[in-house]
């Protein structure tokens, strides 16, 4: 058993302003047009909707473009396109439809950094991450399913995986590109064409997006992109030409998409909210365990689906984590979102930085004990310190609530078995985390949490080949490695 | 003078017990021939929920047995039924007096019994993965079972398409909740009676009788049912769906409307698991 | 931990706690990431100069090199104005040869002793040659701890030698080499830097390496180290010292260290009694660099005199 290491309050470090950084903004073009049509059957093409809707940088709340407001008719579209591609495009043999998203990989590689630009400034994400993160990973996607579409029978035993038709796909604002890969790559490696609907709040890189389709020769109709709000979901949930449905973001729509699909015979897959337990074991390696907390959290302003958010401690060690953790999140750099040393960048929209606010609000209310770190936020934009809340219990909104903001629960438990209970504590199983030396430890508790991820010693990470997806409410269905391929197709 | 025999009073299964529906409620099955035959259950949404408890308190211990373990009870299960196909056939043939078709029926159940007594240690490894991320991570995807699997049988074949529906399900480790046919519920009852003497454990399998239009609604909607898998039609779809809904919950459908070939090699196999089980990753670093 | 009462390594570590490497990598990484423009990034530069423990560590030095050695440790560069570095750290022998040029000045003699780097003689052997070193001048002392008693699980050993050769040292200040290299896994850097810090006073390093092995200082045995003594801080209130040795040759890869420093112990750790680089061809980069800074020229190598760096 660890000594505990007593933490005097007299003995503090300085983190003043010796040596203060100089801005680094990162000043390449990310090539934003003025106004973004429809991207249907390969052209760009005006909404018969004839709307359009600002699309707002959150980091200082100016217009970056806009954007075209798809209706019925548009969707109607984007269907018929992908319905008359899907005989030609399913039929291509797998080693040429592999071709295409090689290519398409290729191409964002090529344009890392103007769509990263462009990411950080539509979304608000720090450019550090959609540098290092959204953009790689983005292509590591396309690259990965590009290697299957010839590979189809090699997915389930004794069994020949054929396409299902025309993929309708709603992705949500906090990833924008990068969900985008997640549900295009695996759609088109198994021969299925698509209509897809980004974010509304994050419709640029879509868009730009459509260009490197263009680039690539991807033919006309395989994919279809239409922008809009929630209507223009709608319009896709119920197309009839749709055969699948697949669908990322909150629980609340997930269920009203389940309902809607109700008796169609539509395939669906959800990947929908959670409230991840992160727990800490007293054996754990306390300052790689204290980055793994705040990367959980505070990654992507926590703008997370499997994010972190209820931090499970052992009592034995729950003051040293917690002096630990407020220590480090003095270094964590809230700001412009395009400057290269900012590590929390501009919560997505002014609507969500509200719910934010109320649900913080509403943890002091209850009583938990809040600490912000101190730091000098943008007057404009949208912008949230990194908060913690200690004294939290189960029954607490915060510790129940996905807030999907740079929010943190801290809750204590004694022994393996408490830490499973709370963990499990909740309609949500998407993803959990486990820090502990102990081999056998990590197994057991592995085996016992309901999460469709489990990162032990870890936290938020992702890889092409990894399969991602939930228990419970979080939804079903797996995106990544040969499960997720399953599920964009028939077994023949 | 002849002897008078003793007429079986027939029973749902619910935790390893025989159980009459706690509203007290019957309704009456004719044989083939119009002469009544016995009174069925009429189960509630309240028997619903108290063999949902007791495939809760089932699916802990079942689902954390050794695949082998579960191999060999199903296996046995297979052995117990063999020497008593004869009951079975019989107990079809009392609404369908067909009697090829009825032997038929018991032997493919039988047979598909020992199929999935050999899935239960080879589905994992061939659904799992070591999947090969791009950091310094181990990482692997396993299978788990989702829970409690709520089935509304097919109306049409009592004992092999209720039994193809419960096999994949239990395999993985699930335990189940079946509604069985309305007009044919005979050889699922004595089905019932089979598994209760069987090594499966109380509650891994429950049974009950009834009209759907009682139970389908519940069993859509009670949450601790993790997936329904319903051989229904249309309607049946929509509704059990939309009450899906409320707890995401997972759905697999058969559809009544179309003739299904309940013998065929494709009414089993591995992807008839998969639909009942979840995957799971686990990441953990490589270092020293 | 008292002497005399047997400690194995993994009780030890079940102590001090252990350190999982991947995620250690994780978090220096973004280390790297940091982006340092103008005031900022001249600040680093000439803190980073002064920082530099100006080192000569071969069979061929003579006096005539640490001569030169000195006068390039107090004038780094003529052109720009790069601070003097804060030692010269030779062989004993070479102590006595470097104090009549550093007498005086704010640049400090440091001498590695105890075997170095090998550490393998007598404990009586080694605590003579400190005492020698300390004779001739020398400020500080760079000693190498016993990693094979280390390794052999013989922790009081390793503890009491460090114990004698600070106070052989006398008033010098004491850096003790883990030589991490041959400590090689994480948990075993983090045990030997307790170890160490628990009988060394205020102002006293631990150090990286010897620079004579195949690995030498990274980013990630720095942050141990760095994570240690902010942990040993927390619970004693003594603030020890840090010494990344080796394999640092480049002005951004300093700036790099760092900025580990700056978000790990803080301000008061951002100078050359807590924290100092030894290095030869580093101080050279930094004053090119310096110089780029004030010209807005990229510079040729050739403009700044070549230290023969042992490391």
């Amino acid at each position: 058993m660890p000594a505990k290491r007593p933490n005097n309050p007299a003995r503090e470090l300085l983190f003043g302003d010796l040596w203060e950084f100089d801005p680094a903004p990162e000043t390449a073009d990310p090539n934003i047009a003025p106004r973004y049509q429809l991207f249907i059957n390969g052209k760009f093409t005006a909404p018969k909707s004839k709307k359009y809707f600002d699309s707002i940088s959150p980091r200082n709340e100016a217009k970056v473009s806009e954007i075209a407001h798809a209706g019925d008719s548009d969707v109607n579209a984007a269907f018929e396109a992908a319905t008359a591609a899907f005989p030609k495009w399913s039929k291509t043999p797998g080693a040429e439809r592999g071709k295409y998203l090689y290519r398409i990989a290729r191409l964002l590689q090529d344009r890392a950094r103007e769509f990263a630009v462009a990411e950080t400034i539509d979304g608000g994400k720090p450019i550090r991450e959609s540098r290092d993160f959204d953009l790689p990973m983005s292509a590591a996607h396309f690259f990965y399913h590009a290697g299957w579409a010839d590979k189809l029978d090699c997915a389930m035993p004794g069994r020949r995986l054929e396409p299902l038709g025309v993929a309708g796909q709603i992705i949500p604002w906090n990833f924008p590109l990068l969900m985008m890969a997640w549900k295009i790559a695996p759609a088109l490696a198994t021969g299925n064409t698509v209509v897809i609907k980004p974010a509304e709040t994050t419709s640029v890189t879509a868009m730009k997006f459509a260009s490197i389709l263009q680039d690539a020769a991807l033919p006309p109709g395989v994919v279809n992109i239409v922008t809009g709000a929630r209507e223009t979901g709608a319009a896709i949930v119920g197309h009839p030409a749709a055969a699948k449905i697949a669908f990322t973001g909150s629980t609340a729509v997930g269920k009203w998409i389940q309902r809607e699909l109700a008796g169609s015979d539509k395939r669906l897959t959800l990947e929908l909210g959670g409230k991840a337990a992160n727990i800490v074991f007293e054996d754990a390696p306390i300052d790689q365990a204290v980055e793994g907390i705040v990367n959980g959290i505070f990654f992507n302003q926590g703008h997370v689906c499997c994010a972190g958010a209820r931090l499970l401690v052992q009592e034995s060690i729950a003051s040293e984590i917690l002096h630990k953790l407020k220590l480090r999140m003095r270094h964590l750099r809230v700001g412009d979102p395009l400057d290269k040393n900012t590590d929390i960048g501009a919560i997505n929209s002014l609507a969500q930085l509200q719910k934010i606010r109320d649900l913080v609000q509403g943890g002091i209310r209850q009583g938990a004990e809040i600490f912000q770190t101190e730091c000098r936020l943008p007057k404009k934009g949208f912008y949230f310190a990194p908060t913690l809340f200690s004294g939290v219990s189960s029954s607490h909104r915060i510790a129940q609530e996905e807030i999907f903001g740079p929010v943190l629960s801290i809750l204590t438990f004694r022994t393996p078995e408490e830490a499973i209970e709370k963990a499990n504590n909740t309609p949500y199983g998407l993803s959990a985390g486990v820090w502990t030396d102990k081999g056998s430890r990590i197994l057991k508790m592995s085996a016992e949490l309901k999460a469709g991820v489990v990162w032990a010693n870890t936290y938020n990470k992702f890889d092409p080949a990894s399969p991602f997806g939930g228990f419970k409410e979080s939804g079903f269905g797996r995106e990544g490695g040969k499960q997720g391929l399953l599920d964009y197709a028939k077994l023949a | 003078m002849n002897r008078l025999p003793i007429t079986k009073t027939p029973k749902c299964l619910v935790g390893g017990a025989f159980i009459r529906s706690e509203s007290g409620r019957v309704y009456p099955l004719q044989d083939s021939s119009g002469e009544f035959f016995a009174n069925i259950p009429l189960c509630t949404r309240k028997d619903l929920r108290n063999a949902v408890e007791a495939a809760a308190k089932a699916f802990s211990s079942w689902s954390a047995r050794s695949a082998y373990n579960r191999g060999q009870i199903l296996y046995r299960l297979a052995e117990m039924i063999e020497p008593r196909a004869e009951e079975l056939v019989r107990a079809i043939m009392t609404t369908q007096p067909d009697r090829p078709a009825a032997e038929s029926e018991v032997q493919t159940a039988i047979d598909r019994i020992v199929h999935y007594a050999g899935w239960t240690d080879k589905y994992g490894p061939l659904l799992g993965s070591v999947n090969p991320v791009a950091s310094s991570h181990f990482n692997f995807t396993v299978t788990e079972p989702m829970g409690i699997v709520g089935i509304i049988a097919p109306e049409e074949s009592s004992l092999l398409g209720l039994l193809s529906m419960i096999l994949p399900a239990i395999t993985s480790g699930n335990a189940v909740v079946a509604l069985t046919s309305h007009a044919r519920p005979y050889s699922s009852i004595l089905l019932g009676e089979m598994l209760a003497v069987s090594d499966l454990p109380a509650g891994v399998v429950n049974i009950l009788t009834g009209a759907r239009a009682d139970i389908l609604p519940t069993m859509a909607t009670h949450e601790h049912i993790r997936a329904v898998y319903a051989c229904v039609g249309k309607a049946g779809r929509t509704e059990i769906q939309k009450g899906c809904a409320e707890s995401v919950k997972r759905t697999v459908f058969l559809d009544e409307e179309k003739t299904i070939d309940w013998h065929s090699e494709s009414a089993q196999g591995l992807d008839k698991i998969r639909s009942f089980v979840e995957s799971k990753t686990v990441w953990h670093p490589i270092g020293n | 931990m008292k002497s005399g009462n047997p400690l194995s390594l993994r009780k030890l570590v079940c102590k001090v706690g252990s350190v999982d490497e991947v995620g250690l990598g994780e978090r220096v990484a973004k280390y790297s990431t940091r982006s340092l423009k103008k005031e900022s990034k001249i600040f680093a530069l000439r803190l980073a100069a002064s920082m530099v423990d100006l080192t000569t560590l071969e069979g061929k030095d003579t006096p005539g090199k640490v001569a030169a050695l000195c006068l390039k440790a107090l004038h780094p560069h003529a052109g720009a104005s790069v601070p003097c570095a804060a030692a010269v750290c030779v062989y004993p022998s070479m102590v006595r040869h470097a104090k009549p040029i550093l007498r005086g000045t704010k640049v400090k003699i440091a001498s590695v002793a105890t075997a170095f780097p090998s550490g393998q003689a007598p404990l009586a052997t080694r605590l003579a040659e400190v005492r020698a070193a300390v004779g001739d001048g020398a400020d500080e002392i760079d000693m190498v701890i016993n990693r094979g008693a280390f390794l052999a699980g013989e922790l009081n050993l390793v503890q009491d030698e460090i114990s004698a050769v600070r106070e052989a040292c006398g008033k010098s200040a004491l850096k003790v080499i883990l030589e991490t290299s041959e400590l090689e896994t994480g948990d075993n850097i983090r045990a030997a830097s307790f170890l160490a810090m628990q009988v060394l006073r205020e102002g006293d390093f631990i150090k990286t390496s010897t620079g004579k092995t195949a690995a030498n200082a990274t980013l990630a045995n720095n942050q141990i180290m760095l994570d240690a003594i902010r942990d040993h801080y927390f619970a004693t209130g003594v603030e020890i010292a840090m010494k990344p040795a080796g394999g640092i040759r480049t002005a951004k890869q300093a700036v790099t260290f760092l900025i580990a420093v700056k978000e790990t112990l803080g301000d008061r750790w951002l100078n050359n009694t807590r924290y100092r680089f030894g290095a030869s061809a580093l101080l050279n980069d930094l004053a090119r660099q310096l110089m780029k800074e004030k010209t807005g020229r990229y510079q040729a190598p050739y403009t700044f005199s070549e230290a023969s760096g042992s490391y």
